[in-house]
């Protein structure tokens, strides 16, 4: 069975705020509410990396947050899938050279997929994880 | 025991245990559906717990560096089979051969095997070594004995109540399968069988580690508690065991309190497998009834409950309410 068939059905998304002002995580938490209700795609919020396929990582990330953010990114079983929100963790944002940053996202763990946005609207995180499933998908069919 | 019968146990245990497992993820997904919808959402597919589990299947599974890794992964095996097992005694529908080892369990072996599902889960939790499993550990553990109280409460009522009429083995699970509660007492005995049937409702949402009794998994707070360490493969094995005891502790609730048949009220003579696959789908029917109101509606309605409120609720609220029920129907025997 292709892995994308049953990924792209059932993503278990784990938040993670690498030093965010919080905007983004009520963006992100606003697309599991009645209104958007990302359960309808299968995507459930849970509260362990290990149950995670997905990683939506939203801020710059600071010294303390670095070491953290990897531990957890490690943590998480294979395959996984990363996706970066906000356009602080794309590119420091307002902070791009504060002292207390190690730098964006992308310095600490590979990522798949930015959102921009300051912060992002929800539909254009939800836009961010089905492109990302669809570059799985299309990666699975060039490979087989 | 001869070839024949060793045969059809067999058979019939494979036959359980695939029927557990797939009612149980059937019914999980009703539940999720029915949720969303009561929150004014979609929801998921019915038939999302299925495609979790194959997700989960493909995951890779990890075992952590401070593990015990032969607990670890030995746990979600012993919580799955010892959830099928107790699936073997229960009596459900009157289907020819059913329940599988009916002759030889009782309601007290019931009770003891319902705990083995939550040990393994401890068990497995603190072989994870991780703080968060230790703690859910804990809590399970205290969860177990706080929902202990009320349901031995019932038990205790049903087994009485059976004794005082002298019938035979008033323990045996065909007994109760044979004779309804609720025809034996009268009205004061009726309102002790209520509230012995309210306890039992809200025992269930324990037993299963739904909300409000999930302190012990606690996604806000401890991260997933005893599950936390769990991913892929034995991740998958705890939730089918979770799927298994949901079609388990609402069969013993159905077998409790609601043991009859379609054909009890209508005869269906033509022909003995209408009538069977009738029974079976009533029971069905009735599982779905007693999980709507004791999960869904349950956990919709409230939030968590902290683990001081959970043995509050069990051994202050319930236990009270269940002894109270147990006293009415002694009661009921003595002033009919």
């Amino acid at each position: 069975m292709k892995l994308s068939q049953t990924l792209g059905k059932s993503l278990w998304a784990f938040l993670f705020n690498s030093g965010s002002c919080n905007g983004c995580e009520i963006e992100s938490v606003a697309c599991v509410t009645p209104r958007y209700d990302l359960e309808r795609f299968g995507i459930k919020v849970v509260g362990s990396p290990r149950h995670a396929d997905l990683l939506l990582i939203s801020g710059p990330v600071t010294r303390k947050m670095a070491p953290r953010l990897k531990r957890v990114y490690e943590q998480m079983p294979e395959p996984k899938i990363v996706v970066c929100i906000g356009t602080c963790g794309t590119s420091g944002g307002a902070f791009y050279d504060s002292y207390t940053l190690v730098g964006p996202v992308d310095q600490v763990v590979p990522v798949d997929m930015y959102v921009p946005g300051c912060p992002p609207r929800p539909e254009a995180i939800i836009d961010g994880v089905v492109k990302v499933l669809a570059r799985l998908e299309a990666k699975e069919n060039a490979a087989s | 025991m001869n070839a024949t019968a060793l045969l059809l146990t067999v058979a019939g245990t494979i036959g359980m245990a695939l029927f557990g497992l797939f009612a149980g993820l059937w019914f999980t997904g009703i539940d999720r559906v029915l949720a969303a919808r009561m929150q004014a959402r979609i929801g998921p597919p019915v038939r999302q717990p299925f495609i979790d589990l194959s997700k989960l299947l493909v995951k890779q599974n990890v075992v952590p560096a401070n593990a015990i890794p032969w607990l670890f992964n030995g746990a979600p095996l012993l919580a799955l089979a010892s959830a099928i097992t107790i699936l073997l005694y229960i009596p459900m529908a009157a289907l020819p051969g059913l329940p599988v080892l009916g002759l030889q369990g009782d309601l007290v072996l019931i009770m003891y095997l319902l705990l083995i599902p939550g040990l393994a889960m401890v068990a497995g939790g603190l072989a994870s070594g991780s703080p968060y499993a230790t703690i859910g550990a804990q809590r399970e553990m205290v969860t177990m004995i706080a929902y202990e109280l009320p349901l031995a409460s019932t038990v205790i009522a049903f087994a009485w109540k059976l004794a005082q009429m002298n019938v035979a083995n008033p323990f045996s699970l065909s007994t109760l399968a044979a004779t309804p509660i609720w025809t034996l007492v009268g009205p004061v005995g009726f309102m002790g069988l209520l509230l012995l049937l309210a306890t039992m409702i809200l025992v269930v949402p324990g037993e299963l580690g739904r909300i409000p009794f999930d302190a012990p998994e606690a996604e806000t707070e401890i991260a997933g508690g005893l599950l936390v360490e769990y991913s892929g493969r034995n991740f998958a094995l705890f939730s089918l065991s979770l799927a298994v005891k949901t079609i388990v502790v609402t069969s013993l609730l159905v077998a409790l309190f609601f043991p009859w048949n379609l054909t009890d009220f209508v005869a269906i003579s033509c022909c003995p497998y209408l009538a069977s696959a009738a029974n079976a789908a009533f029971f069905l029917l009735k599982l779905f009834v007693v999980l709507f109101f004791s999960v869904t509606l349950v956990r919709i309605s409230v939030a968590r409950f902290r683990i001081t409120q959970v043995v509050d609720v069990y051994w202050k609220v319930l236990g009270a309410l269940s002894i109270v029920g147990l006293l009415l129907v002694m009661v009921d025997a003595y002033v009919r």
